[in-house]
């Protein structure tokens, strides 16, 4: 530590080239935080919630009812705490572009005690046991649309035909507004939620089926052989289940989107290899005009060793000074970038092991590229570089 | 002075860029032409040759610093290029799917035929109405369809992943000529038999012809290889009313027809509109599988652009470091030329030529490089009807092209500034310098 000041009048001695250099690391770092963001928006960070979820759907496939007489089944599994039940409504409020901002499903009673994260407030949740028509809304998805508490809405249904309205346009009442517990699960919040018993006796087909049941259990560790017990229930019946856990189903969906981590990986790659070679080049270019210098430092008594530290510590200072600048950048740019998509885009702010393996590369591409200057620094021999040779 | 020079060079770089971006590329090459004939016939243009002759000769001896010049835009105009690529390769297969002269009927509101129901009852109606076209022996060439969608596990991760399989009526292969059975046999009517498309059977597991498959608790057998260069490629077909019984399902999602001209889609609406009975939209099929495309290309773009831009300006940087040392290092030999009677615009022109003339290097090897990996590609994404649609990247000549554009853009302006230092370097400071 004591030659900070040493590493640091270094860095700056050529103040442009510096600058020029750390601008590009962090254009770099950067990119690294967003694209991480995007990465960790896809794969739904396990919350303390979610471990103890299963999802129990068709095993033909997603689409496909169950019936509901599933439910006493399942409940009686020694070690589930909890069921709920839920039907995918697809439809839009207004216009056909606002399909992806608030997502429909019609929940059972307990569906919000298997969501703990997702608060609302006392006498709402009162009001929508009592509505029958009642629907809760997520704040983003309130906001997004303008809708408030007492509004009438009407949804523009695509599979589900209202016997009272005869086609497919539903109208709830909205009693409540609920908000996910953790930043990072901003997306449930673009759900309007609203009573299964109302839909199954409104619809002109499908009664008494459900598109999925999701299970709470008592002990997480348990969750394996709870699975495995309530596919057993249905197992060579005509509706056949298929239990995973709540993070596996929702991996299982993210791979069906596209294989994100292997995108922003390839992109990284591109993007750290570039600035290993431009980095390495300011490296070597600052130790080329230095070897005088440098074999001043080893006359005065500064062993090889240290010679060798000295460079390597300013390759590491370089990268991880403009690395650091580059994710605060991000960390700032990214609720910026969700205000100012309305509602349409829930990027996680940059958690602790963005930070953590940010860090890491940072240190890791200061040492590759302060290596091979350092090393030439560390070998010079005195009497040729004061010579100029 | 000094602030109105800097502003002036703002406006230099935007207007260049823009024109980069609206000029077509004839437009582009004149003034490569008109550059060269200012080189050939003008005593300063002689002069900028000759020191670009002088510039490019050393750049072998400055090849580390050069190459972060060549590499940090191919990294740029690679990562772009795949990324418009795969949104391209999507637009593509979805809008060749659809055309003007077939017109796919929904129920009112339905947006992908997953969430559309039509009765048969509606189904014969529909078939009946104005502006189908028929066949030799009268009989409109229409197919009612049923889309489901299978678990079948991908090949690779070995996840289930949603496959479409579509039950189609017996007109189907005459409503779309461009599929074809290329091995084994179309599936027989009446028998759970399906043919798989191509992309599907290179992206999904246990599709082979001659495997049988689990749908709905009963088994179903392959009997062929279908191919249509198009997101069809991408499902199971089998014959609709089989479908529809192991399903259990009462009638269809859709109706698609064979118009008798584009302009008949009128007709058909005018048809739809005067019969009560009917609560059904009909568009064409370029429509509907166009609008399928828009969102996701839209993202992909958006963030290929974004990624770009970031990646560039740090390129940017990067070329402007290396200029500036390649600058300083030839700081005597251009004051020197500037001393025995060279003009300031030549050495101008030629820094920003050699920063130019890397950067094109570098966005050919980034290109090259991306249509090397990437291109015919083959990934799989969900798509509207929330199962898998398989698409390719498609590296084309335009996006090449544009790549091209963002690194002479890069090039530009990393060399602007380092050109203009080297115009100004006080002559008798820089000839004493050792």
């Amino acid at each position: 530590m004591k030659y900070f000041h040493l590493v640091w009048a270094a860095l700056f001695r050529r103040k442009t080239r510096t600058i020029f250099t750390l601008l590009s690391v962090l254009a770099a770092f950067l990119l690294f935080g967003m694209l991480d963001a995007v990465r960790a928006a896809f794969n739904a960070p396990p919350s303390a919630a979610g471990v103890s979820r299963l999802v129990v759907s068709s095993r033909i496939s997603i689409i496909q009812p169950l019936p509901a007489s599933l439910e006493p089944r399942i409940r009686a599994i020694p070690g589930v705490k909890d069921v709920a039940y839920a039907n995918w409504f697809g439809g839009y409020y207004q216009e056909p572009k606002n399909q992806n901002l608030m997502f429909q499903v019609a929940v059972s009673p307990t569906y919000l005690d298997t969501y703990p994260e997702l608060q609302l407030p006392p006498e709402q949740r009162k009001a929508f046991e009592e509505t029958r028509t009642g629907a809760v809304i997520g704040e983003a998805a309130a906001k997004a649309l303008g809708i408030k508490i007492g509004d009438k809405i009407p949804i523009k249904g695509s599979i589900f035909t209202n016997k009272a309205s005869g086609d497919t346009t539903w109208t709830f009442d909205v009693v409540g507004i609920f908000k996910a517990g953790e930043e990072k699960q901003r997306g449930l919040e673009n759900q309007l939620l609203f009573r299964w018993d109302y839909f199954d006796e409104g619809r002109t087909f499908g009664n008494g089926t459900i598109g999925w049941y999701i299970t709470r259990v008592e002990d997480p560790n348990e969750s394996e052989r709870i699975a495995a017990a309530i596919d057993a229930l249905s197992a060579n019946s005509d509706h056949e289940t298929k239990t995973q856990t709540e993070q596996a189903f929702n991996l299982a969906f993210v791979k069906q989107l596209a294989d994100i981590g292997l995108i922003v990986g390839a992109i990284m790659a591109a993007v750290f290899f570039t600035l290993i070679l431009l980095t390495g080049n300011t490296m070597a270019q600052a130790v080329r005009e230095r070897i005088p210098e440098l074999a001043v430092l080893k006359t005065i008594g500064f062993s090889s060793r240290s010679v060798l530290g000295l460079v390597l510590a300013e390759a590491v200072l370089l990268i991880v000074l403009g690395g650091v600048l580059g994710l605060l950048l991000a960390q700032v740019l990214l609720p910026a970038v969700n205000a100012g998509s309305g509602g349409r885009m829930n990027f996680p702010p940059i958690g602790a092991s963005t930070w953590g393996l940010g860090l890491v590369l940072m240190i890791a591409i200061g040492l590759v590229v302060g290596f091979l200057p350092a090393l030439r620094g560390m070998r010079l021999s005195i009497v040729d570089a004061l010579a100029g040779r | 002075m000094r602030i109105l020079t800097n502003l002036l060079m703002v406006v230099l770089i935007a207007v260049a860029i823009f024109a980069l971006i609206v000029l077509p590329w004839p437009a582009l090459l004149a003034i490569v032409v008109l550059l060269a004939l200012w080189m050939a016939f003008t005593r300063g243009g002689r002069q900028a040759w000759s020191v670009t002759k002088v510039g490019v000769a050393t750049i072998p001896l400055r090849l580390g610093s050069s190459s972060v010049i060549v590499i940090g835009i191919a990294g740029v105009v690679g990562v772009l290029v795949a990324l418009l690529a795969m949104a391209e390769g999507f637009r593509q297969t979805l809008q060749q799917t659809g055309g003007t002269d077939t017109a796919i009927i929904m129920r009112g509101g339905a947006t992908a035929e997953l969430s559309s129901g039509i009765s048969r009852d509606d189904a014969v109606l529909v078939q009946q109405l104005p502006g189908i076209l028929k066949d030799a022996e009268g009989k409109p060439i229409a197919s009612p369809e049923l889309v489901v969608v299978a678990n079948i596990p991908k090949k690779g991760t070995n996840t289930d992943a949603n496959v479409e399989i579509r039950g189609v009526g017996e007109q189907a292969f005459a409503l779309r000529p461009n599929v074809k059975v290329v091995s084994g046999r179309a599936f027989s009517p009446g028998l759970r038999e399906l043919i798989v498309g191509k992309g599907a059977l290179a992206q999904f597991s246990g599709l082979e012809p001659g495997s049988t498959i689990n749908l709905g608790n009963q088994q179903w057998t392959i009997t062929g290889v279908f191919e249509s260069g198009d997101a069809h490629e991408s499902e199971l077909w089998g014959d609709v009313e089989t479908v529809s019984a192991t399903y259990r399902r009462q009638g269809y999602q859709s109706v698609t027809v064979r118009l008798t001209s584009p302009e008949a889609l009128d007709e058909l609406k005018a048809g739809i509109a005067s019969d009560p009975r009917l609560k059904v939209d009909a568009k064409t099929t370029l429509d509907y599988y166009s609008a399928q495309s828009e969102n996701l290309t839209k993202v992909i773009r958006v963030m290929g652009i974004v990624i770009g831009v970031i990646m560039g300006i740090g390129a940017i940087f990067g070329a402007l470091n290396t200029m500036y040392a390649a600058v300083a290092t030839r700081a005597r030999e251009i004051a020197t030329l500037r001393a025995i009677g060279f003009r300031g615009l030549p050495v101008v022109v030629s820094v920003l030529l050699e920063t130019m003339l890397l950067a094109i290097a570098g966005g050919v090897l980034g290109a090259a490089v991306a249509w090397l990996i990437f291109n015919n590609y083959t990934v799989s994404t969900l798509g509207a009807n929330f199962s898998q649609v398989v698409f390719a990247f498609k590296v084309s000549s335009a996006l090449v092209w544009s790549g091209l554009k963002w690194a002479l853009a890069i090039g530009f302006i990393g060399g602007l500034f380092p050109a203009l230092r080297a115009a100004r370097l006080p002559v008798t400071a820089a000839l004493r310098e050792l």
